[in-house]
């Protein structure tokens, strides 16, 4: 058809499956929606700029719109009043989405164990990574980042799913 | 220059049940319950105390009576400060509402009835302003067990 490739002898068509070429190509386009509550939101900022830049790994810009992202970072502290609020919107994400648990307010309550603190997350909605740390360093932000982006390669893609 | 502001305080406050005593460069008073009014009255009008900084309460859950509530004031004018300290028994937290003298005793009035469980009489919305509706005891109190959680949202699993 091409004369110029059927001479050089490039590839025209490769072979894949499809699980793999869908997971590629949603690691590198993680669509973050910040959920912001408390002091680690500076630890967000600085990794989402220009030193440690999350661009790199295809997650660097926020959407602010829970239906328009994939991954919802949550960054700080949740308190019992805030809890149907971050319920809410992560029912209103769409499929495929990741959870992000960052710090260890989010993740386990952290140092807060009283009458006013979530303890973790995950006893509201599924979580897929946890980073630790009060505040998190940027480096395990971007190790995270790798770790969601290595889970969602290796996952399965179904293109219609159960809740789809 | 501003000691001489409470000096002349403390002479005119004591009596009445009151107990003026200087502490940590502040006048802290002693009072009952019932002298609260006239003597924010007295503070407002006479000696300038214009801003209400706080009230509070504290939980001695071993004496009796077991709460003090504490109010603060500050004058802007001569920037110096006072203390109200009233006992209040757990039977009847009821203390009176300075909302007539003070617009912002509002929402810290209700913070406190949250926390504490105390009455403000006069303030007529003390509906929780940092807990939520439904939150049942008050978190500050000594005997509200510390790690006792009241979700909202039903947990997993």
């Amino acid at each position: 058809m091409n004369e110029v490739n059927e001479k050089s002898g490039a590839f025209e068509y490769l072979t894949t499956r499809k699980d793999e070429l869908v997971g590629w190509a949603r690691k590198f386009s993680i669509f973050p929606y910040p959920f912001v509550t408390a002091c680690c939101a500076m630890e967000f900022m600085s990794v989402s700029s220009t030193m440690y830049d999350t661009d790199r790994f295809g997650a660097a810009l926020p959407r602010f719109s829970p239906r328009q992202s994939d991954l919802l970072m949550v960054v700080g502290t949740i308190t019992h009043k805030q809890a149907p609020i971050l319920k809410k919107v992560y029912e209103q994400m769409c499929e495929p989405k990741w959870v992000m648990a960052f710090g260890v307010c989010a993740s386990s309550g952290g140092f807060y164990r009283n009458y006013a603190a979530l303890q973790g997350i995950d006893k509201i909605i599924p979580v897929d990574v946890y980073i630790p740390g009060c505040p998190p360093r940027p480096e395990s932000v971007i190790d995270g980042i790798m770790q969601l982006q290595d889970k969602i390669a290796n996952a399965s893609h179904p293109i219609v799913n159960e809740k789809f | 220059m501003s000691q001489g502001l409470l000096e002349r305080l403390r002479e005119r406050l004591d009596g009445d049940g009151r107990e003026p005593v200087f502490a940590h460069g502040l006048l802290a008073v002693q009072l009952p319950r019932e002298a609260l009014l006239d003597t924010v009255k007295l503070l407002k009008d006479e000696f300038g105390f214009d801003m209400f900084l706080d009230v509070t309460a504290v939980d001695w859950p071993k004496r009796e009576p077991r709460f003090d509530v504490v109010h603060h004031f500050y004058s802007t004018h001569d920037h110096v400060r006072v203390r109200l300290k009233m006992a209040v028994t757990e039977a009847d937290p009821v203390v009176d509402s300075l909302v007539d003298h003070y617009g912002s005793a509002h929402f810290m009035e209700r913070e406190c009835h949250d926390m504490f469980g105390i009455a403000f009489r006069g303030n007529a919305d003390l509906r929780p302003i940092l807990l939520y509706e439904g939150f049942e005891g008050h978190p500050l109190r000594k005997d509200y067990p510390k790690e006792l959680e009241q979700p909202l949202v039903r947990y997993r699993e």
